[in-house]
């Protein structure tokens, strides 16, 4: 790949890589399909191959050569150290509390990290009927922090969320960290950049801004008032072993995907 | 005892109009051909069970099977909507679809509380979400450390359904893989069909296979390449370009229908929808 290739790339990228970066290797992940699963395989293909990456299908440790479109791909249970049931997953590796990172994609996000996955629009007569909860109450409240991978419009950054589907950081009065559970959201990767939770007031707060981004650019695109941080961080575009291990993540046997 | 009886009988001795029925398999082992049966047979009124009701449960809903959906996850894996089912939440087409949905975390429990016959399974979740209050749960304490739990009934159908690797004569199951819920769904069900890749004179054991022995199923039908477009491990892939194919066939009502005529209610059995599936494919080439 030359130079002028590498400086040639999609915001799906950027966010894929930019989520890739903040996976430490030996992280044990909890991955959903989609863009989660495309960011943390480009971790394990770079800077961290010891990263476990468990699959809510029972999957533990998958190592997939390509791409997996559903989260019960075959490759996963052939790659995986261990093959376990559905309640087993969820009740003694999930909620047992031995996972370090939640990885997940929602429509829409709040100020303080609260997901909508379950209907826009009223929950009786929705305008999109979207598909649901699956995994991600218990993983936003079980794994010890929890990133969020979502594009960013005034649509999915919303003031009101149409429905609480997943709680975004845990209240006092429902702490699952007192019972050992995990903090909740610690980080939202969008097209446009890196969100955190603000020390004190726990508001996501923008910290990086990804190339060719202003912050007016993110204010425009999002459907509260946004926070900046002060000292925001600039993201270096992917670098070219980046690019090249991302777009060497081919799907298994079909042509494209949409993630 | 299981006894083994053709997929067609099986479907009209086990199924009745009104049922709670639970066709299970998480991603692989999906049992397409059963639900293509109780289309053909055009059962009414039933409330589908399953965590993820993808491409099966979107076709019995669009072919009108079903009265009430309880789910976890109502989506085509790695494609986007659900196209059938969206219309039945939204516009109500073809039929008004009730809706009970949980985490997947809260149907695992509530499996594994049928299995167990447990009244209720607790899950460590819903706390200050939505959900909580659009769903069949109950917030119990926990009598030794006075932890908020929620509790989620057992789910316990009349009928579950699962498709494995293979049986033996005696209706002996063995299932290996992602193995999801189904060994959960076919101790909690009141009666059970288990479609199968082929039956054998001899199950050899395989270690980390589930085995489910012959007498806590009530059926065994053979149904080779009864899981596709999802997968039997070790047998065939899972036909992923089909997912995505899906989306379009789907998409609109009219399209959805004529494919279903086509497809399912126009062959007699699984061996004539495959065939026709083939030729269209060798043809598309």
């Amino acid at each position: 790949m030359t130079e002028a290739e590498a400086a040639s790339y999609t915001a799906d990228e950027m966010m894929a890589v930019a989520a890739a970066r903040r996976l430490e290797d030996g992280a044990v992940c909890f991955v959903g399909i989609g863009l989660p699963s495309r960011a943390a395989n480009l971790a394990r293909a770079t800077h961290a191959p010891n990263c476990v990456l468990i699959y809510e299908s029972g999957a533990i440790g998958a190592k997939p050569r390509h791409l997996p479109l559903s989260i019960g791909d075959g490759e996963l249970a052939e790659t995986a150290d261990a093959v376990v049931s559905v309640p087993e997953i969820f009740s003694y590796w999930l909620q047992g509390g031995r996972i370090d990172v939640g990885f997940l994609g929602a429509a829409q996000i709040d100020r303080h990290g609260n997901l909508n996955s379950t209907v826009i629009g009223e929950y009786e007569r929705p305008k999109v009927r979207l598909p649901g909860a699956g995994g991600a109450p218990e993983i936003a409240a079980w794994c010890r922090e929890t990133f969020v991978m979502l594009r960013q419009t005034p649509r999915t950054f919303v003031e009101r969320l149409d429905f609480l589907t997943t709680v975004g950081q845990p209240s006092d009065s429902n702490a699952p960290s007192a019972r050992g559970g995990g903090v909740g959201v610690t980080c939202v990767v969008t097209d446009l950049g890196v969100f955190e939770p603000d020390p004190e007031t726990r508001e996501l707060t923008m910290t990086e801004l990804f190339p060719d981004v202003t912050a007016d650019d993110a204010r425009e695109a999002a459907g509260w008032n946004l926070r900046i941080a002060a000292a925001i961080q600039l993201v270096q575009p992917p670098a070219i072993d980046e690019l090249e291990a991302l777009r060497a993540l081919k799907p298994a046997n079909q042509q494209t995907v949409s993630s | 005892m299981a006894e083994i009886v053709p997929l067609t009988d099986a479907v009209r001795d086990l199924v009745r109009d009104g049922d709670v029925v639970a066709l299970e398999g998480f991603t692989h082992l999906i049992p397409h051909a059963v639900g293509h049966e109780l289309i053909r047979q055009q059962r009414r009124d039933l409330t589908l069970v399953r965590m993820t009701p993808d491409i099966v449960y979107d076709q019995l809903i669009g072919m009108g099977c079903a009265r009430k959906l309880v789910f976890s996850w109502g989506g085509n894996p790695g494609v986007g909507s659900l196209h059938r089912l969206r219309d039945a939440v939204e516009h109500d087409w073809p039929a008004p679809l009730e809706l009970e949905e949980h985490s997947h975390a809260g149907m695992a429990a509530g499996y594994a509380a049928g299995a167990s016959n447990f009244p209720f399974g607790i899950v460590r979740g819903y706390e200050g979400t939505d959900l909580s209050t659009r769903t069949n749960i109950a917030w119990i304490t926990c009598p030794f450390t006075g932890e908020r739990l929620a509790a989620v009934p057992a789910i316990r159908p009349d009928v579950g359904i699962i498709h494995a690797q293979r049986a033996d004569a005696a209706g002996n199951v063995q299932l290996w893989g992602i193995s999801g819920v189904q060994k959960e769904v076919v101790l909690g069900s009141r009666r059970s069909l288990v479609t199968v890749e082929e039956i054998v004179p001899e199950l050899e054991p395989r270690p980390d296979a589930v085995l489910l022995p012959a007498w806590t199923v009530t059926a065994v039908s053979v149904a080779a390449g009864g899981a596709h477009p999802s997968y039997a491990h070790g047998y065939y892939d899972r036909d992923n370009a089909f997912y995505v194919r899906w989306d379009e066939i789907s998409r609109d009502r009219d399209g959805f229908l004529e494919w279903m005529q086509r497809h399912v209610l126009e062959t007699a059995d699984l061996g004539e929808y495959q065939r026709l599936l083939q030729a269209r494919e060798a043809s598309t080439v």
